[in-house]
């Protein structure tokens, strides 16, 4: 047990999957906004209103995230109950997209918050579920709404506030992956658990300035722990930095020593075009899900990837926190995934 | 703000919460103040000149003082705040003008017409009638208190002199 033990804790921070864990499933559900964007064909359901056929948006964002879990069981060709638990999260008070579509879909639930940090942080952990045998196929899931997450962190989304260019804009979509033991599918092989980082950036329209310290302090911390360098991956992408962030990484990873090019790239550049008026880029817990559980995940499965890392980013915020002038503590977490088949 | 000074590591760099700041700093875009300025500028003018011909109008038309005719006018400017909100479309022009669609009393209506059609799935009372002034409270709140203090400063100004 001892030895087991070892194998999987890696160091402090990373874990190692000594089991055959797979990612063998995926599903993406998008907004209108995303199913324009340069992922589209990839997408497994894009709805064409914001309400996707819901009364309110709320019930919209619920919406995808059923949409997202019912259709990865579909591919995996499976019911829900061949999956012993989901984790997943999303960006709303006490989790209630979560916690509503997780009663209709009738899985054993572990809620989990790591604001758009939350893909990674659900995929880890159903990683580390499965590898421990706690599990044998597990769900990890999360979503974001535009307009739930303005009215959440911002203003109502009819307000005619003028934003900065700095602002960016939240993906409207869910994503599901289905882990499990063998089969076919990209590994899992390592997890990178990140430390909160906060350094003093206070405001709430500059995510991407305020998480790009905690995507660096967790990449650094992945390669450090595994021995890995930046070249090992054929694709590193972080969860949501945009044009602002995204520059600040490559530029604090250089100074200490790690050469990101060419193959490092930020979900919040590739969900939308530069032209569709998102300001620095995507945002929210559906920008990485939707890039790994789509782009990614079929990369790997063409073995057009041989090794990926997604680092999702988070901003551990929320409205009282910025207003009493706290400024913006935040999180990175990172899982290695490698060829599929 | 002690904690301003105090060296932080981000992976195995040590830099201060200032330094990181500068840093990133290089990479934030900034507003075009200019830019914003000449949009903010036509449009707010642009507004207020709608304004006047509507005031003209009803001056002429149907024949209300100059006074009084002031009163419709802010009403029609309201009415076609809150419908271009309703419409989706002021948001857009607050993107594009800044404080040029803020400022004057159309922004107002915008503010909260965009919070009572937000706050709606809440219901009429605990969510439109709870949240409407959210973002325009503010506003009368210090207008009222701002007008407040003004009439007690001319009432004693009157008084003494």
């Amino acid at each position: 047990m001892d030895s087991k033990k070892q194998m999987s804790r890696v160091n402090r921070q990373t874990w190692h999957f000594s089991q055959d864990v797979r990612l063998q499933a995926s599903a993406v559900a998008v907004g209108p906004k995303e199913g324009e964007g340069p992922l589209a064909a990839l997408f497994d359901k894009i709805h064409e209103d914001m309400y996707a056929g819901q009364q309110t948006w709320e019930d919209a964002e619920r919406q995808l995230m059923e949409d997202a879990v019912t259709t990865v069981l579909r591919k995996a060709g499976i019911t829900d109950q061949d999956v012993d638990a989901i984790l997943a999260g999303d960006l709303l008070n006490q989790n209630i997209t979560t916690n509503f579509a997780a009663e209709k879909l009738a899985i054993p639930l572990l809620g989990m918050y790591g604001a758009c940090s939350t893909s990674m942080l659900t995929l880890s952990n159903a990683a580390a579920l499965v590898n421990a045998g706690y599990a044998n196929k597990v769900i990890a899931a999360c979503s974001s709404h535009n307009a739930t997450a303005e009215r959440q962190y911002r203003y109502p989304t009819e307000y005619g506030g003028q934003k900065p260019p700095t602002a960016q804009w939240t993906v409207t979509g869910a994503g599901a992956g289905l882990v499990g033991i063998g089969g076919s599918g990209p590994r899992i092989t390592y997890a990178t658990i990140g430390k909160v980082v906060d350094m003093g950036i206070k405001d709430p329209f500059d995510m991407g300035s305020a998480m790009a310290p905690a995507a660096v302090s967790t990449l650094q911390a992945h390669f450090r722990d595994t021995g890995r360098s930046p070249q090992t991956y054929d694709l590193i992408v972080t969860g949501d930095l945009a044009s602002v962030g995204y520059p600040i990484v490559k530029e604090l990873m250089r100074q200490d020593g790690y050469n990101m090019e060419p193959m490092y790239n930020d979900c919040g550049l590739m969900v939308f075009r530069p032209d569709q008026d998102v300001f620095a880029g995507a945002s929210g817990c559906a920008s990485s899900a939707v890039v790994t559980y789509s782009h990614i995940m079929d990369q790997l499965q063409k073995g057009l990837l041989q090794k990926a890392l997604v680092c999702a980013t988070g901003a551990l915020l929320s409205p009282v926190s910025y207003q009493q002038g706290n400024s913006i503590p935040c999180i990175a977490h990172a899982v290695a995934l490698e060829g599929g088949a | 703000m002690a904690t301003k000074t105090k060296s932080k590591s981000i992976g195995s760099m040590q830099m201060s919460k200032q330094l990181y700041q500068q840093q990133a700093s290089k990479y934030q875009p900034k507003r075009n103040v200019l830019l914003n300025s000449i949009r903010a500028f036509w449009v707010g003018g642009a507004i207020c000149l709608l304004g006047q011909i509507l005031q003209n109008m009803y001056i002429h038309f149907f024949g209300f003082t100059e006074k009084a005719a002031s009163n419709p006018t802010v009403a029609t400017l309201i009415f076609l705040s809150v419908l271009l909100t309703g419409l989706g479309v002021y948001d857009n022009i607050g993107q594009y003008a800044g404080a040029g669609s803020a400022v004057p009393v159309t922004g107002f209506a915008n503010s909260i017409a965009a919070a009572a059609i937000e706050h709606r799935s809440e219901g009429f009372v605990l969510g439109v009638g709870g949240n409407m002034f959210k973002l325009a409270g503010s506003v009368i709140v210090f207008g009222v208190v701002a007008a407040f203090i003004a009439g007690i400063v001319k009432t004693l100004f009157n008084m003494i002199f």
